[in-house]
């Protein structure tokens, strides 16, 4: 999709040059929209290996992730397992084989 | 990833020049919190652009929940309420519509490059229709499953306008042989590991005439985070379709078999599109239309109302057929009595139903239960499946009249 969108850039450079009338009108309709996120509040609890947990699971999202996942004793070892798994297999998490135990564990103790 | 965002918007500068509504998420989350009625159901509110304070089940990628509250206020749900779902981290916060455009391609004849304002000089039309979360009120899924826990409030109901599919496949020319229409947006993966956020309809489906992109909601344009400057519209079906930031359209004759859709989005392939809890299915098919859903919005969960007339109100909608009827029960559901329907607007808007009912002094179990034309309705007890989709059980409000 980069190179698409690449490619799609150009021609928008040469549209641009297409006429006054034109851009005018879009502008007036919709105007570039420019907003920022609020920075992340929830944390990752403190606990063994929280680091290991914070390098591998934040690039892609945040800890409310697994804050607000079910809680109870069918959601322990097994059900993060089955997570951590996921994250690796389905998106293509780049997550050492020697933190899946460390990552398993920590989510296991803390949530 | 980065780079297709800048590339997109121009530079800061530029957006500057031109006089960029900027919206400042300043506020962190706000000091308020909700309980959803599940377990581990308490959520931060948050204010985040363009939105008033929304339930925040996650924030990066976002997803903000509306406040139930929200629905009783009308049958149109404001911009500002709307609920908010991405599935992956990285996406667009700038984007200059003098420079976006949609990318029309694959099996056409003549592949587009369309821009807003190509869009908005097409023949528009509107439609007021709800686009409804996949994972809506997964949290009451029992037993529980993994995936975001929202309570009901990932659905929402606005007035769409934009520009039919079938004027945009037409225009390019679908060619003879032909099979589904892939849809991409500029929100994508942080990884390139991860698979990319597309999804496809059939070719029927998409040129419907129904299905369209839509340049603006509720009279205005869209919210960033709901799609801005266009999203796809698929009236009746879930809000997966609903492809967010539009700018890619691919006609393809095979049938797409990306993660989003071989894998992520199934229900069971039978007649329930259920199964027992905690099993797995035989057989999967892709997600597609609502179920049918009723709510009471007046009337809150654990309420104490005066004995006597007490009116209740409330929405229902369906995936496209309309809302026949809706009832209601004070009796726990022994016993249903009529309501009447509010005004319609179209075969996919929420439909308001009201009606006054007799509350003596004690305890009640408020139910509400509609039927669509094609008489199709809601079961008494929650059907099952293994990523907590679909749920349309009969909805129960418990109050004490005093």
């Amino acid at each position: 999709m980069k190179a698409t969108m690449r490619l799609a850039a150009a021609a928008l450079t040469l549209a641009t040059g297409m006429g006054f009338a034109a851009i005018a009108q879009t502008n007036a309709e919709a105007k570039p929209l420019k907003i920022t996120l609020p920075d992340d509040t929830a944390a990752f609890k403190p606990g063994t290996n929280r680091e290991v947990v914070m390098n591998n699971c934040t690039a892609c999202h945040s800890s409310d992730y697994i804050q607000t996942q079910p809680r109870g004793p069918k959601f322990k070892k097994d059900f993060w397992t089955a997570e951590v798994n996921k994250m690796i297999k389905v998106y293509g998490a780049p997550i050492e084989e020697g933190d899946i135990p460390k990552i398993v564990d920590y989510l296991t103790e803390n949530y | 990833m980065l780079d297709r965002r800048r590339l997109l918007a121009g530079t800061t500068a530029t957006v500057a020049t031109l006089g960029a509504g900027s919206f400042l998420g300043s506020i962190k989350a706000l000091a308020e919190t909700v309980t959803l009625p599940f377990e581990n159901g308490e959520r931060p509110m948050a204010k985040y652009p363009q939105k008033r304070p929304l339930i925040l089940q996650t924030s990066r990628p976002p997803q903000l929940e509306t406040p139930f509250s929200v629905y009783n206020e009308g049958v149109i749900t404001p911009n500002d309420a709307f609920f908010v779902r991405y599935h992956l981290a990285d996406i667009p916060l700038e984007i200059d519509p003098a420079k976006f455009t949609i990318e029309v391609k694959g099996k056409v004849d003549k592949p587009l490059k369309l821009s807003l304002a190509d869009l908005k000089k097409m023949p528009a039309q509107e439609i007021v229709a709800v686009t409804q979360c996949s994972g809506n009120s997964r949290g009451f899924s029992t037993p529980r499953v993994a995936g975001g826990q929202s309570g009901n409030g990932a659905m929402g109901n606005a007035r769409w306008k934009g520009v039919p599919l079938k004027t945009v496949l037409e225009k390019a020319g679908v060619q003879a042989g032909a099979k589904q229409v892939v849809f991409g947006g500029l929100d994508g993966p942080v990884s390139d590991k991860t698979p990319d956020f597309a999804k496809a309809l059939d070719l029927d489906h998409a040129r419907d005439g129904e299905v369209m992109l839509a340049y603006s909601m509720n009279g205005t344009d869209l919210p960033m985070l709901n799609g801005f400057p266009v999203r796809l519209v698929v009236p009746g079906y879930y809000g997966t379709y609903w492809v967010k930031h539009l700018n890619e359209i691919t006609v393809i004759d095979s049938v797409y078999d990306n993660f989003w859709m071989k894998t992520a989005y199934r229900i069971p392939d039978n007649d329930c599109n259920c199964v027992e809890p905690g099993t797995a299915p035989k057989a999967t098919v892709p997600i597609n239309r609502f179920t049918v859903r009723s709510f009471i919005t007046n009337v809150k969960d654990g309420a104490k109302v005066k004995a006597g007339e007490t009116r209740l109100k409330g929405i229902a909608f369906d995936g496209g057929k309309g809302i026949k009827e809706v009832a209601v029960s004070i009796d726990g559901g022994k016993t249903w009595l009529p309501t009447k329907l509010g005004k319609n607007l179209g075969n996919y808007s929420f439909r308001e139903w009201h009606t006054t009912v007799k509350l003596p002094a004690g305890a009640h179990e408020l139910k509400v239960r509609a039927t669509s034309n094609d008489g199709k309705t809601q079961p008494m007890q929650a059907l099952w499946n293994p990523a907590g989709y679909l749920r349309n059980v009969v909805e129960t409000v418990r109050v004490t009249a005093a």
